[in-house]
Order: structure tokens, then C-alpha cells, then sequence
């Protein structure tokens, strides 16, 4: 029998207004048990500011294998980036 | 895509230097390779409490009793890091532990060793996670991303574990004779035991071909123990204490020690299972595993309760 209930994906937010980045996944068998896991696991040295736990099961992600059609798209629009654009010689940045 | 073409594929990332992630195709082998290594790794930070655990009670001080308790905490951590990283290559923590269980899968030989003193405490944060530092550090490039971020993860707690444990040694390198000669016993116990955790000798390594090949080892069994043992000298003769080692000596030519020879005789026998300790931790894990099985059914019970 598995007794190791569901799995959850583990996002720290380092300091208030910082991204989630994921740190890793934890066993539990609701939310509030995945937080309080989380927090035991993943931060033991004040590393967050704010935790999200997302069941591993609701995480759909792009495959690398299929990243170069995938992104192939934003390839060919490099007008995107500043640097594609010709300054005035004199001209100051703004 | 036929296994040849994912097989030449896979192998060109690993050449680019790209990490391989959990949705990736990759070879059986190189999956099973590492749920190997991983979770032998993972097995290690959890048996590696109880050498420490024995000495919670026992803690010289309160101050000491923190940081203990705080060391043997991180290393649990440590092992769930893994376990995670070991289950995204589908394989579940029952089964995980179960190969524990069952000898098929191995834990560091090292912690089949007592910690019979307090200096051995000193010791084992000095050069086992020491000697675990020189080796994560490495690991921290190897191929597979969970495992990668893993050691990232467990590196920056681990060196609080390596100068407490040296903390330990020079106090103590201080104190009075008896308490010198305790610290130097426990150096003499596991000196030479915290060199055999770097592997046999790159001449006799049986799992080093593919390891190279596909980048989860980038740095020689040889290569990580020499790197261990010209930063741990040093800190011996800081604070006074012998490397038990006559032929040590420093090789002005490949700026490194030249040391004496394992004992490996000693290494394989404690790897089939007639170390001093290897029994105790093996059954220690059982019994307390088996006695946390209503630990388990209550939290399925409950979580079938919350879904309905």
C-alpha cells in the first residue's frame, strides 16, 4: 500500500516582492500539512518570505526535447531588443 | 523517436554542458544510475543522524546541544532534498526505502563506525561532512537537474556542519591533556575511514565509464580525495593535531600530499555489511520505521477524509 500520500511542488519566495522559485517537492496530504512541510523543509534558515505549494499533479510543462520549435516563434523578431536599433552618433541614452 | 536517435540526442545535450530534466527521454541506464547514486546519497544523510543522535543527550553544553540538534535536523532535510530528487526519476519513497531495507540499495560506509566519544562528534563534522563538502561541491554540475539544485541547496548548509565539527576539535586541542588525547583518538579513527569515502582508487572503480560519460561525475574518486586531503592537513597542524599517516608528506612537484596506501581490505568488509556498525543502523532505521507506520496510516486516513 502507498502510504506516502500526494505530492506537491514547493515555491519560495525569498523577500517580499521577490519571484517564487521553485525549491523543490514535499509529501501531504492537503494544503495547509504541504505549507507547514514545506516551510520545515525547504526553510530552516529564514530563505522565505512567502511559500506557494502547487499539487505536482496540476503542473503541466514544455518538454526540452520539443524547446527549439517551441520557442522558434520569438527566433526571427530580434527589432524586440533595443540594441537592433541604430542610435544617432551624439544622440545621449535616455 | 527509436531508442539510437534519443540515445545520440541525449548524449549530444550532455556534451553541450545542458541539464537533463525529469520530462527529458534519457537512456534506462542512466536513470537507474542515478536513482543509484541518488538515493544512496539520500539513505546517507538519514543514517548519518544516528551516529550524531547518540550524542544529543550527552552534549557538553546547552550551546552544544543546539547546534547538534540543528546539524542532525539539516541532515534529515538533506535526505528528503534527495528522496524528492530521486522520485521525479519515478521512483516512489516506498520503494526507495524498501532497497534500503532489503540491502539493495547502500548507504556511506562510513556511518557504520560509533561515535564513542565526544571528540568523535568534532570529528565527524570536520572530516566526514569535510570530505561530503569537497564532494557536493563537484556534484553540484553533475548532468541531472534535480539532482544538481539538490546539492546546491545542501552545500550552502553543509559548511556550518564542517567548522562546527572543527570548532569542536580545536577547543577541545585546547582543554587539558586528556581532553587532547581524546580528540586525537577520534583523528586516528576517522581519518582513514573519511578517505575511503571518496571510492576506490580510479584504477578499480567500477561504475566510472558511463558516470563520465554522461556527466554526473566530473571530477575522479582520486581527484576529490587528494583536493580533501590538502585543505584538511592544513587544518590539523592549526590546532595541533597528527594526520596518523607516517607517509604523508608534501610533493613540492604536484603541490599536494603524497599519502599512504588504504586500507581497502578494511573498506570492502565493511560494505559487506562486518563493519562495527553496520547491524545496529540497519535495524535502528527498521524498527523506527515500522513503529511510524500508524504516523503514515493516520495521514492517508485523514487526507481520504479531506477529499471525500
Amino acid at each position: 500500500m502507498d502510504t506516502q500520500l500526494d505530492l506537491w511542488e514547493v515555491f519560495i519566495q525569498s523577500k517580499i516582492g521577490a519571484h517564487h522559485v521553485h525549491a523543490g517537492s514535499v509529501h501531504a496530504s492537503d494544503a495547509q500539512m504541504a505549507l507547514q512541510n514545506a516551510r520545515d523543509t525547504y526553510t530552516r534558515r529564514n530563505e522565505g518570505s512567502s511559500i506557494w505549494v502547487i499539487p505536482s499533479k496540476f503542473v503541466t510543462a514544455s518538454t526540452s526535447d520539443d524547446a527549439d520549435m517551441f520557442f522558434e516563434p520569438a527566433n526571427d523578431k530580434i527589432y524586440r531588443h533595443p540594441t537592433f536599433y541604430v542610435m544617432p552618433e551624439g544622440a545621449k541614452q535616455i | 523517436m527509436n531508442t539510437i536517435a534519443m540515445e545520440t540526442e541525449f548524449q549530444s545535450k550532455i556534451d553541450r554542458d545542458l541539464f537533463i530534466e525529469p520530462k527529458d527521454a534519457m537512456p534506462d541506464k542512466y536513470r537507474e544510475h542515478l536513482i543509484r547514486q541518488i538515493s544512496q546519497h539520500a539513505h546517507s544523510e538519514v543514517i548519518g543522524m544516528q551516529p550524531e543522535g547518540n550524542w544529543i543527550n550527552r552534549a557538553p553544553s546547552l550551546r552544544a546541544k543546539q547546534i547538534l540538534l540543528a546539524k542532525i535536523q539539516d541532515e534529515g532535510g538533506h535526505g528528503l532534498y534527495l528522496y524528492s530528487a530521486a522520485e521525479t526519476l519515478n521512483i516512489s519513497r516506498e520503494e526507495l526505502i524498501n532497497q534500503l531495507h532489503t540491502g539493495k540499495a547502500k548507504y556511506s560506509n562510513i556511518f557504520n563506525y560509533p561515535s564513542l566519544t565526544w571528540a568523535d562528534i568534532g570529528a565527524i563534522g570536520w572530516l566526514v561532512d569535510g570530505a561530503a563538502i569537497v564532494n557536493q561541491v563537484a556534484l553540484q554540475r553533475t548532468s541531472y537537474g534535480p539532482y544538481a539544485r539538490a546539492m546546491f541547496r545542501i552545500c550552502k548548509e553543509e559548511s556550518f556542519h564542517q567548522r562546527q565539527g572543527y570548532e569542536i576539535m580545536a577547543e577541545m586541542m585546547k582543554g587539558t591533556e586528556d581532553q587532547r588525547e581524546m580528540a586525537q583518538d577520534a583523528m586516528n579513527r576517522w581519518w582513514w575511514p573519511s578517505l575511503m569515502m571518496f571510492g576506490p582508487h580510479d584504477s578499480d572503480s567500477s561504475h566510472a565509464g558511463n558516470a563520465f560519460k554522461w556527466k554526473i561525475k566530473r571530477k575522479s574518486n582520486d581527484e576529490l580525495r587528494q583536493k580533501f586531503i590538502d585543505k584538511t592537513v592544513q587544518q590539523a597542524e592549526v590546532i595541533g593535531l597528527t594526520v596518523p599517516d607516517p607517509d604523508l608528506k608534501w610533493n613540492e612537484a604536484k603541490q599536494g600530499y603524497d599519502y599512504g596506501e588504504i586500507d581497502w581490505e578494511e573498506f570492502k568488509n565493511v560494505i559487506n555489511g562486518n563493519g562495527p556498525c553496520n547491524k545496529q543502523r540497519l535495524a535502528h532505521h527498521i524498527k523506527y520505521h515500522n513503529e511510524g507506520a500508524w504516523v503514515r496510516e493516520a495521514a492517508l486516513a485523514y487526507s481520504e477524509k479531506v477529499k471525500g
